[in-house]
Formats: structure tokens, C-alpha cells, sequence
């Protein structure tokens, strides 16, 4: 059974991490931040053409994080593959040894490196979490019984803060109800808002990873008010990291506070250190985690 | 009504070259080519202009009622088949439909003038936006009456995705997000959960070519029955 099944199960607090495969066959710089997060975390996620930008595929560099001694959550995007593909992928993740799989519907190829690509979207992210169910319990989005079936932990990733709630909330009790047994949430802004999301969807039966981003310098915060879709930061935090001395000591005081903050209320945090992978490890020992 | 819009003139120039034309005729359409003002007399007399000022002789031209329709294009290239046969290639002021209609319609080699782009609702006049994709597994039943596989630019079925913010899209940031308005109406039409989960779409309702023939069931005194695998309606195989 996957470990971070087994510890969320268990009513412990994770901690994930995340690393992103290369732009080519060389996978050392990925292998170095693994070997700085892997130790620290529960499991790391794998990512999948991130940002709609090629990159070496997540099923193959979630094979290496498990051969160097860690536990991957490969990430599936529905942006690139057709249902067969997809289904194919998820049964060769479960014979390469990979145990957990975040599904996710992916950005749109308009906003990566490859704009003139064709968006598949063949299947959303809902009805893909539904069809990894459907495997876990031996049969194709078609029903037909497979030879062996997978038995995978299937997250999804959820956006606590996102407006108008009710209508992006119910998606993610869908999601809940399609067969997702975890969360990875968009970077937490507002606790409060975070505490009430968690509220709404713990009693669907998952459980709720809590994303804490480190905003290491006035550009990133820039960057995410300016580029990244389904997610601002508060004019309060940015001015706390704009005013200070050492921004990026800020950052991670922040961070710091963030994961205090949600630890009562959260089963785990993911933590997005944006290349700054070593001030996990000083977050983590910051709030008492590690 | 189909959209159209310009094509890149240097690639007509170079299609015209290929085949050493240095006479054009050119032809029209009547029918959305002139709504979209990409191929009604206005635009056909521009491409003249054009196409002279570059040092070739336009033979003649015309506006068919609908380029796509194969008698009319047929009678109208017959009236003009002196101009036709004078010139060295035939440029098409239409839809892909209708270029193809025309390339049917005579030997001549016939160049498309125009890029097809979509199936366009008319919002005011000279404004029209796309609201159907003609997948052939219409999903409005359960959305409203608003399409997301056309108006959400990642055709979600299950949305709003990660990117909404504020009930704004992700690809598009001035566009409301097409799952934030389709949970509205139906709440406000108190529909909210009649399915929890759309299922995956049939993607097979829309394979290439589509045909429909209401002819030739009537003819034989019946529907002629679906191909194995068909939907169910006379629609594409």
C-alpha cells in the first residue's frame, strides 16, 4: 500500500514536495532536489509538462524517484492524451511500482511552450478520477474486466479559495465522489477561507493536503498576480514581502506561519519552495514538523 | 453561418504562382462570405485591385448565391464559363465548402482566398462569436443551454477547472468562465443536481466525413438503416 495512504489513514500530518522532470534526458538536477526533499517528505509529486512545457514525462521520472528510494505521486494532466492514453498510462504507472497518482485537468497549451498544440481535453479531470476508480477495481472506462488492476491512491487537486466557492467547491465533492481519496490544494492565502473549504469537503471522505508556496521575491508574487491562473496573492502578504529587508528570509518566515497555521486544520502540507528547495527543510523544522 | 476571415495575401500570390496564373478569375459567395464581409462584391472587387496592382488580369468574377451548394455553383460557372476558361486559375472568396464546391464545378485549378474558421452565432452585425462546435452528442440538455465544449477553451465537460478565478476564465481573462455561468442558470432554474458527473463525451458522433442523405431513404420507400457503429441519427460515419 501506498505510504502516504497509509499515514494519512492513519490520521497523520504529511508532508509532500515537488519536483519537476527535465527538458531532456538528464535527470541529475531533478535527482539533486529529490535528494534534499525526498528526506523530508512523505511523498513527492511528479509533475506533468508543467505549465503546458515539455518536459521528460512524469510516469518515467516517477520511476526514478522510486528507484532512489522515495515515493512519488505521479501527475497525470488530461491535456496531452486521449482516453486510451490515459488508462493505458495509468496501468503501466501501477506495473512500474508507482502507488499514488494526482489527476488533473492541466493548463491550457495556449499559455505554454507550445502554443500551436492541440489541447486534447478528450476527458476531464472528474470523469478520469472516476475511470482510476474504476481500475482500482479491475475494469476499463468501458467496464470490461482487465487482466490484474491497479491499486492506486487517487488525488485531485482543489482551490479553497477560488470565487465563486459554491459552484468551484461542488466540483470538488465530485471529485470526492468520483473516487478521490486526497487533495492537493492551490497555495493557501486565507486560513480562514482554507479552514472553511476543509470543512466542506472532509465529511465527503477525503483527505486535505494543504499547498503552502514560498513567495521568494517580489517577482514571483508578480508573476502569480500577473501570469498564473486560479490564484492571487493577498495585497497583505505581498506587502510584507516587498517591504522587507531580505525578502526571501520573509518568504520563509511566512511560510513558516502559514504551516502553523494550517496544521490543525489540514491532514498534511505540499510544499512549493519554487527552486528553493532547501528552505524546505528549514520550514518544516520552523514550524516543528521534522 | 460559417466564418471566414483573410488569408495571408502573399500565400494566394505564391498558390497563383505554382501554377503560373497571370489570369484570375474569381468567385464569391452570397450567403455568409458576404454577412462576414470576407467574400461578397465589396471584397471580391478588392482582391481585383489587388491582383491587378501585382500585374495579373482578372478575367471576370462572381457571386454565387451559395458557393456551397453544387447546382447553383454549377449554373454560375456555366454563365461564366468564357471568363473561366480565359483565366489560368480560379480564386475562392468562400468557406472551404464552398472552394471545394467550386474545384468540382470546373478543371481549372481553384485556390481558396479565405481560412474557414468557424461556425459563428452573429452577435450584432460584423460581430459573431462561436457557440457550437456541431459535435454531433449535444450536451445543452444538461448545461443550460450553454455549450462547454465550445465556450470553455479546454471543452471541460465537469468544470469550472483550477484556473477560474472570480468567475473569470483562465485562457481568456476578459471571458466569464463557461462552467460558472452554466452552474448560475441552472441553479437559477433550480436544476443544480440532476447529474452529478457528465460522462465522457462520444467523440464518434463527429467522425470525418459526415454525410446525411434524406433522399435516399425516400427513394427506396425507407430509411436506409445505420451503418454498425453509427449513431443512431443520419449523421456523420
Amino acid at each position: 500500500m501506498s505510504r502516504l495512504r497509509e499515514l494519512l489513514e492513519r490520521g497523520e500530518f504529511v508532508v509532500t514536495g515537488e519536483v519537476a522532470p527535465p527538458l531532456g534526458t538528464d535527470m541529475s538536477a531533478m535527482m539533486r532536489s529529490v535528494a534534499v526533499l525526498g528526506p523530508v517528505t512523505d511523498a513527492l509529486n511528479v509533475t506533468d509538462n508543467q505549465g503546458a512545457t515539455l518536459h521528460l514525462s512524469s510516469l518515467a521520472a516517477s520511476r526514478a524517484v522510486l528507484e532512489a528510494g522515495f515515493e512519488p505521486i505521479f501527475q497525470q494532466t488530461c491535456r496531452d492524451r486521449n482516453r486510451l492514453a490515459l488508462q493505458s498510462d495509468l496501468l503501466a504507472a501501477a506495473t512500474l511500482g508507482l502507488q499514488n497518482v494526482l489527476i488533473v485537468t492541466g493548463d491550457d497549451p495556449r499559455g505554454g511552450d507550445h502554443p500551436q498544440a492541440k489541447g486534447v481535453f478528450d476527458l476531464d479531470s472528474t470523469q478520469l478520477i472516476e475511470i482510476a476508480t474504476g481500475m482500482n477495481d479491475g475494469h476499463d472506462m468501458l467496464g470490461r474486466e482487465m487482466a490484474g488492476s491497479t491499486d492506486l491512491y487517487i488525488g485531485a487537486a482543489a482551490f479553497p479559495e477560488a470565487e465563486p466557492f459554491d459552484i468551484q467547491s461542488m466540483r470538488a465533492v465530485r471529485k470526492i465522489e468520483a473516487g478521490a481519496r486526497f487533495f492537493q490544494t492551490q497555495a493557501v492565502m486565507d486560513v480562514e477561507r482554507f479552514a472553511q473549504a476543509v470543512e466542506a469537503w472532509r465529511p465527503h471522505g477525503v483527505k486535505v493536503i494543504a499547498g503552502i508556496l514560498l513567495l521568494k521575491s517580489p517577482r514571483v508574487i508578480d508573476f502569480i498576480n500577473t501570469r498564473l491562473a486560479g490564484l492571487m496573492v493577498p495585497d497583505e502578504l505581498a506587502e510584507r514581502i516587498r517591504s522587507a529587508g531580505d525578502p526571501f528570509e520573509e518568504s520563509v518566515r511566512l511560510a513558516i506561519e502559514q504551516v502553523r497555521a494550517v496544521r490543525e486544520i489540514a491532514d498534511g502540507v505540499h510544499i512549493m519552495p519554487l527552486g528553493a528547495d532547501e528552505a524546505v527543510v528549514r520550514i518544516l523544522e520552523g514550524a516543528g514538523i521534522r | 453561418m460559417i466564418i471566414t476571415k483573410p488569408r495571408e495575401w502573399e500565400r494566394i500570390l505564391r498558390n497563383l504562382d505554382e501554377v503560373h496564373a497571370r489570369t484570375v478569375f474569381i468567385m464569391g459567395c452570397g450567403q455568409c462570405a458576404t454577412v462576414a464581409h470576407t467574400g461578397g462584391e465589396e471584397e471580391i472587387l478588392e482582391a481585383k485591385t489587388r491582383l491587378e496592382a501585382d500585374g495579373r488580369k482578372v478575367t471576370g468574377w462572381a457571386v454565387g448565391e451559395v458557393a456551397c451548394h453544387s447546382g447553383g455553383t454549377r449554373l454560375e460557372t456555366r454563365r461564366n464559363s468564357g471568363s473561366i476558361e480565359d483565366a489560368d486559375a480560379v480564386l475562392v472568396l468562400s468557406c472551404g465548402a464552398g472552394v471545394q464546391t467550386v474545384a468540382d464545378a470546373t478543371s481549372k485549378p481553384v485556390f481558396p482566398g479565405l481560412e474557414s474558421v468557424f461556425l459563428g452565432n452573429v452577435v450584432r452585425h460584423g460581430v459573431f462569436e462561436e457557440r457550437c462546435q456541431m459535435c454531433g452528442d449535444c450536451v445543452l440538455d444538461l448545461t443550460g443551454g450553454i455549450c462547454p465544449v465550445t465556450t470553455c477553451p479546454k471543452g471541460l465537460l465537469n468544470g469550472p477547472c483550477g484556473g477560474m478565478w472570480d468567475g473569470m476564465c483562465e485562457v481568456l481573462a476578459d471571458r466569464e468562465c463557461a462552467h460558472v455561468r452554466i452552474q448560475r442558470r441552472l441553479a437559477e432554474q433550480g436544476r443544480v443536481s440532476l447529474h452529478a458527473v457528465i460522462p465522457p463525451k462520444d467523440f464518434s458522433a463527429k467522425l470525418k466525413p459526415g454525410s446525411v442523405n434524406l433522399r435516399e431513404g425516400r427513394e427506396r420507400g425507407r430509411r436506409k438503416p445505420s451503418a454498425p457503429g453509427a449513431p443512431e441519427s443520419e449523421g456523420g460515419r
